[in-house]
């Protein structure tokens, strides 16, 4: 492989590019409207303008990347997170057009992005996931014996929802007898069905992931683990490696039911497996990314591997055993994700950056996509990049990242870095005992304190 | 009269008054969506909605007139 397309923007794009130029690849960037004077174009060797600012029309549009890809000479094709990266008809569409796509097999992206069948295809491989059933009706005897089936505390739900709405915990025959009927009506509402589905309610949920790897004969690794518990509206803030406080048995446990996920569906280069951790340590399955993740420095900082190049080379037949660790591993790291917004509403703060400073340090990397000048505009994700520190300890690297975020100055637009240090300082953060609750908790908290 | 203006770029995502409707404060009229987030635009003042300035999926600045209202 000579030429590589990037299928992507902002920081991610950015990032790949820095692979390419020391592999001595040539890097071909693409570009919307908007984004014409962006960092990913001046720093690619190559550019190819794809359309107009809105996503459909640039980075969502199929052909015209394609397009990119045979006018610049591009072999293959990175896509990046986000956009098109978990698309299978776009992979397929890649590969149709003899170019080598770096990321799994179209038909294990498909499987993995239809969430019924992924939870189904686990429940296969023996990989544990959040036990549930549906309801044959809301009579009380079928509600007890699904109950006791699946045991309390347990969380309600439209069979055909999604996104929280007419979702209720019930904790006891009483309660679940009530909620149905009316966790039933509003799914007559807002799904037009009033099938319901029980599940075990999984108690201070932690999120934790499993980085895996496969190659083309089969072989599967995987080669870390991340804790990203806070997270707001489903959204990562801070990822870090390894989870803090895990006993080596649930480790070891995510890992092993990762790489049984992963060799299950036959998983052909870089994919994570996210599962939620309860507070007994039980683990479930939750998703699989088929994609580089946004949060992957961590693990580099912390085994030394370089992820997209390990990419590149398993799509080109490279084995796991013939990949090197081409960096330095430390004990610990800690990735911020840096937000343009308003960091108390979370509401979008899109504009021109006129001050861009961020501290050097021997101990921080700096993914980015931004500088001074830049302009963050309304049509993309809010997400600016991410700082990354790495230290001997977790409590080193959380103080190093809050000496970072207190010499950083971002003006022209708002941005989170006052929640992060927020967090950072949080008595329930430096314990490690953070949960997906967290930041929603604290808000409340705040606010009751405002009364 | 009450103009309603844009409190950031974007696109707009729906509107959700017609001509003719009334409406009182905190009233949602239009939401826009802006870096993959819906944002909702509300009335600030009681009235009748005399116009609607924009079309769903137009793209407006920071600051433009979305909707009037006669009080």
């Amino acid at each position: 492989m000579h030429t590589l397309l990037i299928a992507n923007r902002g920081e991610i794009a950015c990032r790949i590019i820095r692979t390419c130029r020391e592999l001595g690849i040539t890097s071909v960037a693409v570009y919307s409207d908007a984004d014409e004077q962006s960092q990913h174009v001046k720093l690619a060797d190559r550019a190819c303008h794809i359309g107009g600012s809105r996503v459909h029309e640039s980075y969502l549009n199929i052909e015209h990347i394609l397009q990119a890809a045979k006018d610049s000479g591009a072999q293959a094709v990175h896509p990046g997170y986000g956009l098109l990266s978990e698309n299978a008809a776009f992979a397929e569409r890649v590969e149709a057009e003899g170019l080598l796509f770096i990321g799994p097999q179209p038909d294990v992206i498909a499987q993995m992005g239809d969430k019924i069948q992924a939870r189904n295809v686990m429940k296969e491989a023996g990989v544990p996931v959040v036990p549930g059933r549906e309801l044959a009706s809301i009579e009380e005897a079928d509600l007890n014996e699904a109950a006791a089936a699946v045991s309390f505390p347990l969380m309600l739900k439209a069979a055909a929802g999604g996104g929280g709405i007419g979702m209720q915990r019930v904790d006891n025959e009483t309660e679940l007898l009530k909620a149905a009927a009316s966790v039933a009506k509003k799914a007559e509402t807002f799904f037009a069905s009033s099938l319901l589905y029980l599940e075990k309610y999984v108690e201070e949920p932690r999120h934790i992931e499993a980085q895996i790897f496969g190659d083309d004969r089969g072989s599967m690794s995987c080669i870390g683990l991340r804790d990203c518990s806070v997270q707001r509206r489903h959204q990562k803030v801070i990822e870090e490696a390894p989870p803090p406080g895990l006993s080596k048995q649930t480790e070891e446990a995510l890992q092993t039911a990762a790489v049984r996920a992963a060799s299950h569906l036959q998983y052909k280069n870089a994919g994570t497996v996210e599962f939620l951790v309860d507070k007994e340590e039980n683990i479930y399955f939750l998703e699989m990314n088929t994609r580089l993740q946004v949060e992957h420095p961590v693990t580099e900082e912390t085994t030394g591997a370089d992820l997209v190049a390990w990419q590149l080379a398993v799509a080109e037949g490279k084995r796991l055993d013939e990949l090197q660790y081409t960096q330095p591993a430390h004990a610990y790291a800690l990735e911020v994700r840096l937000y343009a917004e308003d960091p108390k509403t979370f509401f979008p703060s899109p504009g021109t950056i006129t001050e861009w400073e961020i501290p050097d340090f021997p101990f921080l990397r700096c993914d980015v996509g931004f500088t001074n000048g830049d302009t963050i505009t309304p049509f993309y994700d809010p997400m600016a990049g991410k700082l990354i520190v790495h230290a001997e300890s977790r409590e080193q690297g959380i103080s190093r990242m809050i000496q970072v975020l207190e010499r950083t100055s971002i003006s022209g637009i708002k941005t989170n870095v006052p929640l992060l240090l927020d967090i950072l300082q949080d008595s329930a953060f430096q314990q490690g005992k953070v949960t997906t609750h967290f930041l929603t908790d604290k808000k409340e908290e705040e606010a009751a304190w405002k009364k | 009269m009450e103009e309603i203006k844009a409190s950031m770029a974007g696109n707009v995502w729906k509107i959700t008054v017609n001509t003719g409707d009334e409406v009182k404060p905190g009233d949602e009229v239009v939401i826009l969506e802006s870096m993959k987030m819906e944002i909702p635009i509300a009335a600030e003042s009681a009235g009748t909605v005399e116009s609607i300035v924009v079309e769903e999926g137009s793209f407006i600045n920071e600051g433009d007139v979305l909707v009037k209202i006669q009080s």
